[in-house]
């Protein structure tokens, strides 16, 4: 059964993020002594998409983050990311037979971020993230916080202090620069109320909407954002829903996300990467992963063949998914729900 | 201990007033110091022709236990064992003095400027008799107030507690004294700015071995650099004079001009009478200009990224790193920069006593900066000063409390107790304001409102 739902319209063409990767994960393995986190993971994330990396707790999801971003070294793999059209394949090899950390490609740049300390891979590779319990600078105001995330641009433009001592008329203006740059971010997460509280002073929704809105103050190409929605009101959520979508359309920035919530995912990725205890299960658009039955069966903690076969599992998978797509993964919906009783 | 037990029993008692459980707690307390106390104040031993004589003090024990029963009887019924202890109710009433009137640092701050300014005239019209002495000490409160602001750098701004800042002061200071002693060219005005690099080059050496520790070890390898430091100068007999340390430094030149008497000094050139005097309101002057440098700058970089980054690292580092800021330049600059400042002051040390050794840089030293800092609120400018105008005057104001010894008889020296009086202070200033005197935190930047930012919120760095 399993072997029939395995994408069969799209056996033949090629995807996407597989054509145009802005972030390639290779081979990606990470091990903490003797616990395998990842095992051998290989995914692609399409330039100007959303791409979300889903799986239960503990799946390794965000250690794939932290690799990502440089928090961690990997034990083994390769982490290519990409400024500029295409998969650059000749940049990517030679970078990787040379001890450079990047190399301008005659589309952009290449970066092999395994090699590459977290400050730089932000700084140059522009990659940024969100955490998944907040980090934000609780005793900074709102505004402080979206300038320290312009820091590495102000620096430059404050001959690094010298000039910003001097008070220096070229610092000035990066100055005001910067500040209306963090306005126009306030604006769009609507926080522009609260620009001069600190930051610790927001509700909880609002502070994971300014996480978003200092990452997006580094100018990335790629915004990381673990669990973004955890814990938000569904109101909040959708909100949130338009914000990614709003960031992706105006700013071509791709995306990244880690989500629990199946219906933010399914309603705005473009393409969905299943982890489960450390090893992809499932790679697809939301309308393959969603009928995959692994993915089903490492949701709910059961194995394949059992899932047929069992009434209450069948209702979960139901009600997580929708009854077309357990229609469609080859699961019986139970006579009660087809009824329209709901218990 | 049993303070903590029954204060924590008492918050789940039926009366908390109870004056019959204050009574009980006092009494055993009371006990408690009599048996403590029974061979430590009530039996003495004394030499005495033939051998050791036992000498009892009953009444000094006795009134030991009075004084334990007293004070904890009251500490019972006005703080311990009451629902609205008198602590509680100063910290609030402070905290509403500080909210309810905003504009009172600047006030406060621009007063104690415009004071500073015209500082050693004032004390020269008023009290003629003892302007030195004064003057004296007000050199001495604004070197610490320099090196609190130096030190509010590294500890108040970049989260980073150092325990061993007085290293840079005696690297400032020897690396003054020697220059000056060995060229015949260099003089104050030339060592200074050298004797600053030199200790922001050794901010920097300190910098690297503490990049990567967090918490406690930060503060402990501070710690034993500080010691390193002042051992080094002690046991390099031939380059530092060890023990004996560097006599001769030279005074500072105004212009070339020396405040000596006869032909060609200070006086003679401006056709003035020659005073003493001037010597040391010159010396107040260089140190007044080197602390308000001082106070500029780090205002400045506060506002600048460098300084936002520092204040991003002590709220949270792992952010910063995320945001693409180097954590290791950010954090040696900060050593770096706050290390240049005590160097500054360090050499300023040097000039004023004409005299160093080692005796001058111990720990001591150290934790009295660190409490200015601590005391005055971490990150405030003007807690620092308020901070050290208490302490370091108040420990001097010790000195000159004549009518103390017409009580406790002739031979009582209230200094000797000033370590004790400066610890009791700093326990009661803790309780009534545990982020220090002025713990609210002014933003770097304001888009629309300026607003102040609660301690509570501030995050203190590594190794609080
Ligand atoms: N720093 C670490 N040291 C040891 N084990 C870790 C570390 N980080 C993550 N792990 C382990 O890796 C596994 C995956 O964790 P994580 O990536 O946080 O999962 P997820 O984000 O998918 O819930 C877990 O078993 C976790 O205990
Ligand atoms: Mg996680």
């Amino acid at each position: 059964m399993a072997a029939a739902v395995q994408t069969p319209a799209d056996a033949g063409e090629t995807k996407s993020w597989d054509l145009d990767p802005v972030l390639t994960v290779e081979h990606l393995t990470m091990r903490f002594g003797g616990l395998v986190a990842i095992n051998d993971l290989s995914f692609n994330v399409g330039r100007g998409e959303i791409t979300a990396l889903i799986g239960p707790n503990g799946a390794g999801k965000t250690t794939v983050f932290n690799c990502v971003t440089g928090f961690y070294k990997p034990t083994e793999g390769r982490i290519a990311m990409r400024h500029g059209l295409g998969q650059q394949a000749q940049t990517v090899s030679e970078v990787t037979h040379s001890s450079l950390k990047w190399k301008p490609s005659p589309e952009g740049a290449v970066f092999l971020l395994e090699r590459m300390p977290d400050f730089e891979i932000s700084h140059h590779a522009k990659v940024a993230r969100t955490f998944q319990n907040i980090r934000l600078f609780g005793g900074m105001t709102v505004l402080e916080n979206l300038l320290v995330a312009q820091h590495n641009p102000l620096m430059r433009a404050s001959g690094f202090t010298l000039g910003g001592i001097l008070g220096l008329p070229g610092f000035r203006k990066a100055e005001q620069a910067s500040i209306d740059k963090a306005v126009y971010w306030l604006e769009q997460v609507r926080l522009i109320e609260r620009a001069d509280d600190p930051a610790a002073d927001l509700p909880y929704g609002d502070q994971r909407r300014l996480e978003i809105a200092r990452a997006m103050c580094t100018e990335p190409h790629l915004l990381c954002l673990d669990e973004p929605a955890a814990g938000l009101n569904p109101r909040e959520s959708h909100e949130l829903n338009e914000l990614l979508q709003f960031i992706r359309r105006e700013h071509g920035t791709s995306v990244l996300l880690i989500e629990h919530d199946m219906g933010v995912v399914m309603e705005i990725s473009d393409h969905i990467v299943v982890l489960d205890y450390g090893v992809k299960i499932s790679d697809g658009d939301p309308a393959a992963v969603k009928t995959d039955p692994s993915v089903i069966a490492a949701y709910l903690g059961v194995e394949d063949e059992d899932l047929a076969e069992k009434p209450e599992v069948a209702s979960i998978v139901v009600e997580a998914l929708g009854e077309e797509a357990a229609e469609e993964a080859g699961i019986e919906i139970p006579p009660a729900r087809k009824n329209g009783g709901d218990k | 201990m049993a303070a903590v037990n029954n204060a924590a029993v008492n918050t789940a008692a039926v009366d908390p007033n109870s004056l019959q459980a204050s009574l009980k707690d006092a009494l055993l307390a009371a006990l408690l110091a009599g048996a403590l106390g029974l061979f430590f104040l009530g039996i003495r031993t004394d030499i005495a022709p033939g051998g050791l004589a036992v000498r009892t003090r009953w009444g000094l024990l006795l009134t030991a236990m009075a004084i334990v029963f007293a004070g904890r009887l009251l500490l019972n019924l006005f703080v311990f064992k009451t629902k609205r202890p008198v602590t509680r109710a100063i910290s609030g009433s402070m905290a509403g003095t500080g909210s309810a009137l905003p504009t009172l640092g600047w006030w406060m701050g621009r007063g104690l400027f415009g004071f500073a300014l015209v500082l050693p005239f004032f004390f020269m019209t008023f009290f003629p008799g003892q302007q030195r002495q004064y003057i004296d000490l007000a050199i001495l409160i604004m070197t610490y107030i320099m090196l609190g602001w130096g030190l509010n750098i590294v500890v108040g701004l970049a989260g980073l507690l150092d325990l061993g800042y007085v290293a840079f002061y005696a690297v400032g200071a020897y690396s003054f004294a020697l220059l000056a002693t060995n060229f015949e060219f260099i003089g104050f005005w030339t060592a200074l700015p050298l004797a600053g690099l030199l200790a922001a080059f050794w901010g920097m050496i300190l910098g690297f071995p503490v990049l990567r520790l967090r918490g406690d070890y930060l503060a402990i390898v501070t710690l034993a650099f500080g010691e390193i430091i002042r051992v080094v100068l002690l046991n390099w007999y031939d380059f530092t004079g060890g023990p004996n340390g560097i006599s001769g430094i030279p005074k500072p030149t105004f212009f070339g001009l020396e405040f000596s008497r006869g032909e060609g000094g200070f006086a003679d050139f401006f056709g003035i009478e020659f005073n003493s005097i001037h010597r040391f309101v010159y010396l107040y002057y260089i140190i007044f200009i080197l602390a308000i440098i001082t106070n500029i700058v780090t205002m400045r970089l506060r506002r600048l990224p460098i300084g936002r980054a520092w204040e991003a690292l002590r709220e949270d580092e792992i952010a910063c790193r995320s945001l693409g800021i180097n954590t290791t330049n950010t954090k040696l600059t900060a050593f770096a920069i706050g290390a240049m400042f005590g160097g500054f002051a360090g050499s300023f040390f040097a000039t004023r006593q004409g005299f160093i050794s080692p005796e001058s840089f111990t720990f001591l030293e150290s934790a009295i900066i660190l409490a200015i800092v601590v005391l005055g609120g971490l990150g405030s400018q003007i807690g620092v000063v308020i901070a050290s105008i208490v302490m370091i005057g108040g420990i001097e104001l010790l000195r000159n409390i004549g009518f103390l010894s017409q009580i406790f008889g002739p031979g009582f020296d209230p200094t000797q107790y000033r370590m004790l009086i400066f610890g009791l202070a700093m326990v009661l200033i803790m309780v009534w304001k545990p982020r220090g005197l002025v713990s609210t935190r002014e933003p770097s930047a304001v888009l629309k409102e300026k607003k102040k930012i609660g301690a509570d919120m501030v995050a203190q760095g590594e190794g609080h």
